[in-house]
């Protein structure tokens, strides 16, 4: 059942075509060849009567409910597998299809219960309406079985299915391939005794199912239907917003019921209009939202001067002055310098630049730093370097025209789900692919989809990998030579061209390193480089490493050297971890950089700045935020504000981290729950969901969406507005009424911004930044025809090991990931029904070294690296490679990063999450580990130097 | 800070640009990426270590780099 504000076409637009001129009922109408009949109708203002189509699924044919008559042909065409043809005429209503209709729709409600009243989709049925058009209120046949005595399946915690109400269109079958690429669902049975069955016949939950609700939003009857439809909850209105999860972005409509004072969200459901997702969305997107309203929230503000005491309920006024009095005391104490920010990823763009300016000019500091640091920066650094600009280089629908996809360090299906359907789909149609990675992504083999090759490298070995498939690029003369003369920095290229051609570059010479054989690593070259348009898509198992940056720069490097930069189909393309890591990055959150990117150094950039903000502005980097926690081990930083960030839970080496917290004098949390970092914190500052507050997300493809305020802040601001209030207490007025002005504010002070406003999202669906003049509208694909920064600029990418290396004591290495039904450290996904699936972290690790350990599946595991040590359940798994253990860090019980270590990227500081030297042993005290390690990283918490 | 862990991220940068950068120019980008990306208290931390301790720790690249920026920005500032 689609959004109550949707209008379905029947059938999808076609990809482009040149207009032609048809008639539908005498009414003329222009449309794209390629368009159906159906389609073409419905664009007139005529519904054709149809079940079985829905225009986020290919024509079907199959109930023939959607009859016509065409002049010059024989018989009654399927509207919905006819394709409009210039001067066609086309009857859609005639006494005679009526009378077909009728027969069609006695048929299924024969085997169809007629009580409407209390059904979840009553005044919503496709086939209700199809029976109220065609008027036939009962059914002349026998009544049929209606796959009675099957039970309903209740088993899947969102939704359920109730096999009495199915019409068995397979709508719902079709959307689990065509949409999601799941192939879980299908048609079981003949005649009337078909019937819907998940996998083998099993319960929902126990399926192979995803529970994307694809086939929910398919599903033209109640038979596939939200639970939270059945209790009646009219819908009175429909608000589209941004989802809050992943970098995807994925637009969804909010229904809302409820009273104005307290609204309810009944049901979110993907927009068929969405730019990023064209009607599909995940598990978490679309069901995940409860969170917001779970009893965990702390809607009263907090304060304690010492975080030894009792938590205090204050009112706002009392917190914000108490926050900014704290902060004055510090820098009169300690130096300006002695306070920072940290702004949030999950925040809007208007929040994330609002902290940064509250930063910069009513803190008097560059300290600010988002939490990007920890995953993406490397990707700002790389492309930067290279192509001149620190974002992705594609829209998400330039995979469907991808020859060779490689995917390195990213686990699509997993982190990036919605996006990952739409790559399945054009592996389907043929694309090649190629994984790099030490685990075997879901991608590596799925329904209809085999990697060609999976380059299983050893953690850590990324550059190496780059740099053996760059020299057989170079060395056997794959380059295309023209768009590097064209388009590219000669002398840095002729440097590189040398470097990766010399034989210790070689995929031989670099097996060793990797644990690939070469042979491999040749064929998979020169797969990506000989296809016509070759896409790279990458994550945080790039990012996150030592050698982060140089591995961003050898992936453009290889992009360039290949010419698959500059058009649809190819590029180089970070897949955010966060809904707004682009934005929060764009907006000026990192220590050295104002919005768009531009160093706080240079003296015409600052004085704008400075002209519009009304106060001189430090011309020097900040601190990043392993730096801050650095520093305030030694005493020279003391005062924190953290919006949206549990960092005790998402940063490494956590015992340094909350040795660092509990150093300062005034932590400020600004939070929808008490998180990790919380324990720390002398201010607490109720958050606010995004279903709370108007603003803006820009995801991985650049392009800048809005959030819309569904319900009121639950306690009372959105966290702009609570930005605002701490600037005014600090001295420093803002003044902001809505987040559009922001948003004018920025584009003002932003080149790259400049032709954005809410208006214009607002009209145009979404915008892909850079906007500006030049492109009024945005631009979907970056370097056509020239680099950002000009000529592209190759950088010679030398291998450097990791310092973090296996010994007898820590034979193993630890890489990290993320999966489907849970989103980072987990406050909002474990607040949710998504625990179904995924209850605790697990510990991935090979049979032989299970073996070897006496570890068997389920088992208790102790985890220890250098850094620390932790507890959790083993499963024995072949997706990782002897040697390699993996785990998921969505849980503080588990608190993965007290094993990770300092370890960062060169230039950015980038944590290394993906390489950590562990041990592993079987334990029996599972509890008594846990209090033991609890006890070691949360120890700073007896030491509070503030007010000592 | 930790010098220590200043050393170590100083001579990290320094093993990028010394293959990277054009022959004779490494000093100096190394020298420029801590004054781009490096806050004034760790620079002058940086240089201060190279002052009184010799640049302890510090590889032969990062030590010329610590010394061009102190040279060219006295304080690291």
């Amino acid at each position: 059942m689609f959004a109550i504000d949707y209008h379905d076409h029947g059938t999808a637009a076609p990809v482009a075509g040149e207009p032609i001129t048809l008639q539908i009922d005498g009414r003329e109408v222009t449309v794209p060849a390629g368009t159906s009949v159906m389609r073409a109708a419905a664009l007139a203002g005529v519904d054709v009567p149809k079940l079985c189509a829905t225009d986020t699924l290919k024509a079907f044919g199959s109930c023939r409910l959607c009859l016509v008559q065409i002049e010059g042909r024989k018989g009654y065409p399927a509207s919905c597998t006819t394709l409009a043809e210039p001067g066609m005429k086309v009857c859609t209503q005639s006494e005679h299809l009526q009378q077909l209709r009728r027969g069609v729709i006695d048929l299924y409600v024969s085997d169809h219960p007629l009580e409407c009243e209390g059904c979840a989709a009553n005044g919503h049925c496709e086939l209700q309406s199809m029976a109220a058009a065609v008027g036939v209120t009962e059914t002349s046949y026998e009544r049929g079985s209606m796959h009675r005595p099957l039970e309903v399946d209740r088993s899947n915690p969102y939704f359920e299915f109730d096999p009495q109400l199915c019409i068995v269109c397979s709508r719902c079958v079709r959307a689990c391939e065509e949409t999601q690429g799941t192939f879980a669902l299908t048609v079981q049975g003949r005649g009337f005794a078909s019937k819907i069955a998940a996998s083998e016949d099993e319960p929902f939950l126990d399926s192979e199912c995803v529970s994307c609700g694809a086939c929910v939003e398919a599903c033209p009857t109640a038979a596939l239907s939200e639970k939270s439809l059945a209790r009646g909850l009219p819908r009175a209105r429909a608000v589209s917003t941004t989802c809050a999860y992943c970098g995807v972005g994925c637009n969804l409509v909010a229904e809302v019921g409820g009273t104005e004072a307290e609204p309810e969200v009944i049901r979110m459901v993907p927009n068929r209009d969405g730019h990023a997702n064209a009607g599909h969305a995940c598990v978490k997107g679309r069901f995940a939202y409860g969170y917001a309203t779970h009893a965990d929230r702390q809607l009263k503000p907090m304060i304690r001067k010492s975080i030894r005491e009792e938590w205090r309920e204050v009112s706002w006024e009392e917190a914000i002055a108490y926050a900014a009095s704290e902060i004055r005391r510090i820098q009169e104490r300690h130096g300006r310098d002695a306070v920072g920010g940290i702004t949030s990823s999950r925040c809007t763009n208007e929040e994330t630049f609002l902290v940064q300016k509250l930063v910069r000019a009513a803190f008097g500091t560059n300290n600010v730093d988002t939490c990007a640091r920890v995953c993406h920066s490397p990707t700002g650094y790389g492309l930067k370097s290279t192509l001149g600009e620190s974002a992705g280089t594609q829209a998400f629908s330039s995979v469907a025209k991808a020859d060779v996809v490689l995917v390195i360090g990213a686990n699509p299906t997993d982190a990036h789900p919605v996006f990952g359907s739409q790559m399945k789909r054009r592996l389907r149609e043929g694309a090649k692919l190629i994984v790099i990675d030490p685990r075997a992504i879901s991608l590596v083999r799925s329904p209809h989809v085999a990697a060609e090759f999976h380059l299983q490298l050893r953690p850590g070995t990324n550059v190496a990998m780059l740099n053996a498939i760059a020299h057989v690029v170079v060395t056997e003369g794959l380059v295309r030579e023209q768009f590097v003369a064209e388009r590219c920095e000669a002398p840095s290229y002729e440097r590189w061209k040398k470097f990766v051609a010399e034989s210790r570059n070689s995929p031989e010479a670099l097996a060793d390193v990797t644990g690939v054989p070469a042979e491999q690593v040749r064929r998979a070259a020169r797969l990506y480089a000989n296809a016509a348009n070759g896409a790279i898509y990458y994550g945080l198992g790039v990012t996150e490493h030592s050698q982060g940056s140089t591995a961003v720069m050898a992936l453009a490097n290889l992009a360039m050297a290949t010419g698959n930069l500059g058009r649809d189909g190819c590029g180089v393309n970070p897949l955010r971890g966060q809904n707004n890591v682009q934005g929060s990055c764009d907006m000026g959150s990192f220590p050295h950089e104002f919005s768009g990117y531009r160093h706080v150094s240079d003296p015409a950039v600052r004085g704008m700045f400075e002209h519009a903000w009304g106060v001189p502005l430090v011309g020097e980097p900040g601190l990043r935020i392993p730096n801050m926690f650095e520093a305030a081990l030694d005493g020279t930083f003391r005062g924190l504000y953290v919006q949206g960030e549990d960092i005790v839970q998402s940063d490494p080496d956590t015992s340094h981290v909350t040795s660092a917290l509990a150093a300062m004098e005034c932590v400020i949390v600004q939070d929808l729950f008490l998180n990790e970092t919380a324990q720390f914190a002398h201010v607490f500052l109720p958050g606010s969901s995004f279903l709370e507050k108007d603003g803006t997300f820009t995801n991985a493809e650049r392009r800048i969406s809005r959030v819309r305020q569904v319900m009121p802040p639950r306690a009372g601001y959105a966290d702009w507005e609570v930005t605002m209030l701490l600037s005014n207490a600090l001295g420093y007025p803002m003044s902001y009424r809505h987040p559009a002005e922001i948003m004018d504010e920025i584009a003002r002070l932003t080149p790259t911004f400049e032709g954005v406003s809410f208006e214009k999202i607002d009209r145009l669906g979404s915008i892909q930044w850079p906007c500006n003049e030049a492109a009024p509208e945005g631009t979907p694909t970056m370097h056509v025809g020239e680099f950002v920064r000009g000529k592209g600029r190759f950088y010679t990418t030398e291998y450097v090991a990791s310092s973090e290396r296996v010994n007898s004591r820590f034979p193993l290495i630890l890489t990290t990931g993320r999966i489907l039904s849970q989103y980072n450290v987990g406050a909002q996904t474990r607040r949710t029904d998504n625990v179904v699936w995924h209850a605790e972290d697990l510990l991935e690790i090979h049979p032989h070294d299970a073996e070897t350990r006496g570890i068997a599946d389920g088992d208790w595991v102790g985890l220890t690296s250098r850094a620390g040590e932790t507890v959790l359940r083993a499963r024995v798994s072949e997706r990782i490679a002897p040697g390699v253990v993996y785990t998921t860090f969505h849980f503080p019980q588990t608190q993965a990063n007290v094993v990770t270590t300092e370890n960062s990227d060169w230039a950015t500081n980038c944590p290394e999450y993906k390489v950590t030297a562990v041990q592993v042993v079987r334990i029996t005290q599972a509890e008594a580990w846990r209090t033991r390690t609890a006890q070691a990283h949360y120890a700073g918490r007896t030491h509070d130097p503030a007010h000592a | 800070m930790n010098i220590e862990r200043l050393v170590s991220m100083a001579n990290e940068i320094s093993v990028f640009f010394a293959s990277e950068s054009p022959p004779g120019q490494a000093a100096h980008d190394v020298a420029e990426h801590l004054h781009r990306f490096w806050e004034p208290r760790m620079r002058r931390q940086i240089i201060a270590h190279l002052e009184e301790h010799a640049g302890a720790g510090l590889s032969d690249l990062a030590r010329q780099a610590v010394q061009a920026l102190a040279a060219e920005r006295p304080g690291g500032a």
